[in-house]
């Protein structure tokens, strides 16, 4: 699966067993990146930001 | 029996949620994803298609909702919202431990300046550790050296902090030798555990502390299983702090004038509920992960009968 980073446009390569949701980094401006779709049409945002309550 | 199924109750998806998901899988385990942002908690509408959850929310307030509406629903959660509200909150945590006797650094909750100096000389006076009592990742603690340190950070807090930045939780400050333990108790437990060194006072691994492996004594393994009961159990990291060569903490008594009967050597910090490991798999050599699953898989187990 590959799709484009919305922050540079670069090639983000979704290794099999990617989920929905799961947080990645893109490889080429480090961006970090949530995945929304995956299958035929994948699709990537930028991760939301670390909220206050985030963590253990 | 017919094939047991677990929600996993997430906001995004890290490493620790990756490795759950792969050792549910390799048990059999039938998982359903359940991103809490995306849900309507609609007790008319909504229905569980799991009888036992796994909380994984990164933000803990949306998991303790999420926690709580299930539990009515008549899900099992792991971990409980009981469990939930007593960890996520230092001072509540503080008072748990100390209430059952296990060894925990001093500690005070104040609401003022004035309060704040008088609660820093009862600690045992400078340095004093400040720490928001809802706070995370070791972000926003302060190690308080000297008054105007203190007068400073209070005021900053009165004037710019939300109303829970101005709950003051104090505690003691423990002099470690460059490291911490950071045990991962299941149902009591210590399924592993990891020294954290650094040479930094904050030693979490979320800000650069380097893990290795610790072996796991008696002793700790004791102190844990109390702290573990004192909380009401579950799947719990603990924070522990060793303060051998004479510097105890509170726990040397319960506070009521009665001995405690912690073996000594170690002091319960902090305890999490809902724990990152990711990073401890490796230097333990102990799938964490999996210890999860079958927690939850004897859970579910216990839930059929």
């Amino acid at each position: 699966m590959q799709t484009e980073c919305p922050t540079c446009d670069g090639a983000v390569v979704l290794p099999a067993g990617t989920e929905v949701s799961e947080i990645i980094s893109c490889s080429e401006c480090q961006t970090r990146l949530v995945v929304e779709e995956v299958g035929d049409a994948p699709r990537v945002e930028v991760a939301p930001a670390i909220e206050e309550d985030w963590g253990e | 029996m017919s094939k047991i199924r677990l929600g996993l109750l997430h906001s995004t998806i890290r490493g620790d949620e990756k490795l759950i998901l792969q050792a549910a899988r390799d048990r059999g385990v039938e998982v359903e994803l359940v991103d809490i942002r995306t849900q309507i908690f609609n007790p008319e509408t909504y229905r569980a298609n799991f009888k036992v959850a796994l909380e994984r929310s990164v933000s803990t307030v949306k998991g303790n909702y999420a926690i709580r509406f299930l539990e009515a629903q008549g899900v099992k959660v792991v971990n409980s919202s009981a469990v939930a509200s007593l960890c996520e909150d230092k001072f509540l945590t503080s008072l748990a431990l100390q209430a059952q006797g296990v060894a925990t650094p001093k500690f005070a909750l104040v609401f003022t300046y004035e309060q704040a100096v008088a609660a820093t000389e009862q600690l045992g006076g400078f340095p004093v550790i400040l720490k928001p009592a809802l706070g995370s990742w070791g972000r926003l603690l302060s190690k308080i050296n000297d008054l105007d340190a203190l007068e400073t950070i209070i005021e900053h807090k009165e004037v710019l902090g939300g109303p829970q930045q101005k709950a003051f939780y104090f505690q003691q400050f423990v002099d470690k030798p460059g490291r911490d333990i950071r045990a991962f108790v299941i149902d009591g437990q210590v399924i592993a555990a990891i020294y954290r060194h650094s040479p930094h006072w904050i030693t979490n691994t979320a800000r650069g502390g380097q893990a290795s492996n610790c072996p796991i004594t008696p002793e700790l393994a004791e102190i844990c299983r109390q702290a573990s009961q004192a909380v009401g159990g579950g799947i719990l990291a603990m924070d522990v702090f060793e303060v051998g060569g004479g510097r105890r903490g509170q726990g040397t008594r319960n506070g009521r004038g009665g001995k405690t009967t912690q073996p000594a050597g170690f002091s319960i910090n902090e305890i999490n509920h809902t724990m990152e490991f990711k990073n401890s798999e490796a230097p333990t050599g102990v799938s964490i992960s999996g210890a999860i699953v079958d927690y939850c898989i004897r859970l579910a187990k216990e839930n059929e009968k």
